[in-house]
């Protein structure tokens, strides 16, 4: 054993999207605090498989804080207790000796359970098939530096493209609001040159896009902005707002 | 040396200068009614997947994209941290496209193909201008112009970046063209699924067999052709940089059905990663080689010091890449850097609990900054704790997401004390031999980006592995597709009731069978740890002969215990994330074997591939041009037994010269 930490952990168990779900518990014990919080369900699901129990399905890739892949709602916060850190990324030091932690799927309507705590983000992808891009095809660029951009919209740009969509937005909002993760690209791209000839039809689409997924409104409680793993600000929710705006009154 | 009969490279004649342009105009074409009826498979939704389907799509071609993750946003690219390499010379410091060409052959110690090289190196720029049109955040001067950085093996500043995210940038606009292109239709998406098999009809390749992770249903899908995507298979080593999921199955799946496999031998060791802290590890965590343009490599010059290394003053350390290659200092080559590293700790001198780490120390520079920016803002006399500020805030700009990661993981602050940083796995330069093309040895069935062995010989060249992966799918094989899809205007798809898919579906449901079973009484991780550690001590970043013929009949005894107890719980018919673990490892105790096979026959050191036996004096990796100037391309015979085929490099435009750093 690499460590002297003992938990408690009770566990969203679901068979799958249209089965009944309900919390389990789990003992685990003699973990590091060196450990990141995957790494702990590593040892508990070594547990469950040596016990001949199923082990519990959950998502997650890069263990970088990077893909955007993890998607654990830790006592009643996406990526646990730390400020601006994915789940891969929060280690155990962050918890102590005897604490019992409550560990959920992302709890949205447009986010479907798929097993245990995995669910199905798809809609993020439809919402960016609507409009998420610059409609250049490979092959039409004129030279990198043909256009100049101030460095400030640049690193502008480069903050809201920062998003990962992993989601924890939309599981932290008590509309199940996609807000956040929709204005980051529309923000992304109506700052820099390249984005201008669509952003009328890009705002429209996107917005059009993430109402018919089901995700809620935005009533501007800031949940979304605290949550975030990449720190995408609010600022981004304003700047789409205004590009919707100007959208449909100039709209044909 | 001949090359074997069974590997035509089908590189164009001509000046090396030439062929590209001369094969881009000559090269037969599809004409665009003909495309609509051509199917075109991609496995994989990185780099070199997305930008290939979404290139394809835009021309014309129905294509079909599967991904393992939930959405093709994930690939592992996307992790990818400092840079791409492109030989613009917006810096005017004596770039070209001859340079980027030159530093690549000799980055990869002269085992990459030049014809291949050379094209990479021509495309370079093109893939810079097309990101930014399609709005990829790169880091930009207050002029408004692209900022460049300085990577590894070379003396000029021609990696763009965005912050420490390139890789997401890339990553993210590659897959907003995907995704553009299933809007409207052009591309359909397959997301949790994964490639179980390739289906060969009459000598070509024809499609897939995938299965739906969520259902655990096999499908079949017909295609034209097949591009297989898939990343490399660092993760043989258990322990590596690699995303969890990141797997040689698609890949391998196409090596046994006919598809040589290329240098495997050949595997990237990082010098810059976070050390093991434990057994629990599960991964290991690059830092970004572009770090070394600004951090300082040392460890104390006193074996064993165990002060802090904030109190060992200036003429106790051993600054050793600079003291060893004075023209690159801490910016040689990655193999380098990681044996020199791999040197001191063998020698006692490591740092940190385990003793297997050196330092990666930013304070020097961070004065440096600070100074030339208290310049800017016209501060004079600032105090040293002002100049210590501004230049933290400069360090934070460049590399700000990296150092927070660092805090993160280890819970100290390199802000304060220098990093403590190790070798591990990160890129395999080996994967499916191809041709110029980027096709395999099976018609029609191809190997893009990382899961091809083709443009960085025997070491990998930071910032160049998102440049080929972009290549390949946005400028090479949207060209090189039509050689062999121009013939075949006239096949209709092939209906999937067809006798080879029934038996390709058949025999992937019959090893799901047998995986769930076994019921024996080990879980996947404990196999897929051997296997790890096997390939780690014997395999890694020294080898010998003695060690690789242990390790291969440690690997037989290891697969066969596998097959015998392995435990996968759940079911076959629901999402079961240990079976698709557990065909992942299956096939990584295949392929470990030929790695170390691969290793045992490359009786010389090149790059990545060290062997204690073959060593200079001084510890530099020593060729034998005469004898292994040639790619080896394994064929796969069945049972566990393979074939060497030999491509013989020929080298007309560099000379071959041992390479020298110092």
């Amino acid at each position: 054993m690499s460590g002297n930490m003992n938990l408690t952990l009770k566990v969203w168990k679901q068979k799958n999207k249209d089965a009944k779900g309900a919390l389990e518990t789990y003992q685990v014990k003699g973990i590091s605090p060196d450990m990141s919080f995957l790494e702990m369900f590593d040892v508990l699901n070594e547990q469950l498989i040596t016990e001949g129990k199923d082990p519990i399905a959950f998502d997650h890739d890069c263990r970088e804080g990077i893909c955007g892949m993890c998607s654990m709602y830790i006592n009643g916060r996406p990526h646990g207790p730390v400020k601006g850190v994915t789940t891969c990324q929060l280690h155990m030091r962050s918890f102590k000796d005897g604490d019992t932690i409550v560990v959920e799927p992302w709890r949205s309507a447009a986010f479907p359970v798929v097993k245990d705590l995995a669910v199905n983000r798809s809609a993020f992808d439809r919402v960016i098939a609507a409009g998420g891009f610059v409609s250049v095809n490979t092959g039409n660029a004129k030279d990198a530096n043909n256009i100049l951009i101030n460095k400030d919209d640049a690193d502008d740009a480069f903050n809201a493209a920062a998003c990962i969509g992993c989601g924890a937005c939309v599981a932290t909002c008590k509309n199940g609001s996609a807000m956040l993760f929709v204005s980051a690209k529309v923000s992304q791209l109506a700052l820099l040159p390249q984005g201008q000839i669509e952003k009328e039809a890009r705002v429209l689409n996107m917005v059009n896009q993430m109402d018919e997924e089901g995700f809620g409104a935005c009533s501007v409680t800031g949940a979304c902005e605290i949550e975030c793993p990449k720190g995408i600000s609010l600022e981004n929710i304003a700047r789409m707002n205004r590009e919707f705006i100007g959208a449909n009154a100039t709209k044909k | 040396m001949a090359s074997s009969p069974k590997l035509d490279a089908k590189i164009p004649q001509g000046e090396i200068d030439q062929k590209w342009t001369k094969y881009r105009s000559t090269v037969h074409l599809v004409n665009p009614a003909n495309k609509r009826s051509l199917e075109v498979i991609i496995v994989g939704s990185g780099l070199a997947g997305a930008s290939a389907a979404a290139s394809l799509a835009e021309m014309g071609y129905k294509v079909k994209v599967f991904c393992f993750q939930d959405s093709p946003r994930r690939a592992h690219s996307i992790a990818a941290q400092g840079g791409i390499n492109a030989a613009k010379n917006y810096q005017n410091d004596g770039d070209s496209v001859y340079r980027l060409f030159y530093d690549t052959i000799k980055g990869g110690d002269y085992r990459a193909r030049e014809a291949n090289v050379h094209r990479l190196s021509e495309v370079s720029g093109a893939i810079i201008d097309q990101c930014v049109a399609q709005g990829v955040p790169f880091a930009r001067e207050y002029g408004g112009v692209l900022s460049n950085r300085s990577f590894g093996g070379t003396q000029v500043q021609r990696t763009f970046y965005a912050a420490g995210q390139t890789g997401q940038q890339l990553l993210l606009g590659a897959y907003s063209a995907l995704q553009r292109q299933v809007g409207m239709g052009a591309v359909q998406l397959y997301a949790r699924h994964e490639m179980l098999d390739v289906v060969n009809i009459d000598g070509k390749c024809r499609g897939i067999i995938a299965r739906d992770l969520i259902s655990g249903k096999l499908e079949r899908h017909f295609g034209h052709a097949v591009l297989i995507a898939s990343g490399g298979y660092g993760n043989v080593f258990y322990l590596s940089t690699n995303a969890m999921g990141s797997n040689v199955t698609a890949a391998w799946k196409a090596h046994k059905k006919g598809a040589f496999f290329g240098n495997p031998c050949y595997t990237q060791i990082h010098p810059t990663c976070i050390p093991v802290s434990g057994d629990h590890q599960s991964k290991l965590t690059l830092m970004s080689e572009s770090l070394r343009n600004d951090g300082r490599i040392w460890v104390p010059k006193k074996a064993g010091d165990t002060r802090k290394p904030t109190d060992i003053p200036e003429e106790e350390r051993d600054y050793y890449l600079e003291r060893r290659y004075p023209a690159f200092g801490n910016l040689v080559p990655r193999d380098v850097a990681s044996r020199a590293a791999k040197e001191r700790c063998d020698a006692g001198f490591g740092v940190g609990a385990s003793k297997l780490a050196v330092y990666l120390d930013f304070a020097a520079n961070m004065m440096r900054y600070g100074q030339i920016e208290a310049n800017k803002q016209n501060l004079h006399n600032p105090s040293k704790e002002q100049i210590r500020e501004l230049g933290r805030a400069v360090v934070k700009e460049k590399y700000g997401n990296l150092f927070d990661m660092y805090k993160q993981i280890t819970g100290e602050d390199p802000y304060e004390v220098p990093m403590r940083i190790y070798p591990a796995v990160h890129y395999t330069m080996g994967g499916l031999w191809v041709d110029y093309n980027l096709q395999t040895t099976v018609p029609g069935l191809y190997a893009l980006g990382e899961a091809n062995f083709s443009d960085h010989g025997a070491n990998r060249l930071g910032a160049s592995a998102l440049m080929q992966g972009l290549a390949d799918g946005y400028f090479v094989i949207p060209y090189t597709i039509g050689d062999y899809l121009s013939e075949e205007i006239r096949t209709k798809a092939i209906p999937t009731d067809h006798e080879a898919f029934v038996k390709a579906e058949a025999e992937v449901q019959e090893r799901i069978n047998k995986l769930m079973t076994i019921k024996g009484t080990k879980s996947v991780d404990y196999f897929h740890k051997q296997l790890g550690k096997i390939m780690w001590e014997k395999c890694g970043m020294a080898r010998n002969a003695e060690g690789l013929k242990q390790a291969i009949s440690e690997i037989q005894k290891l697969r066969e215990e596998f097959w015998k107890n392995v435990r996968v719980t759940g079911e076959a018919n629901e999402f079961n994330p240990e079976l698709e673990k557990a065909g992942r490892v299956a096939d990584f105790l295949e392929l470990g074997e030929l790695m170390c096979m691969d290793a045992l026959n490359r009786n010389e050191s090149c790059g990545g591939h060290f062997r204690e036996e073959y060593q200079t004096k001084d510890g530099e990796a020593l060729r034998d041009d005469d004898n292994f100037a040639y790619v080896a391309a394994w064929e796969n015979k069945g049972n566990n037994a393979w074939e060497l085929h030999k491509e013989e490099l020929k080298f007309e435009n560099i000379k071959l010269a041992q390479r020298n750093y110092a």
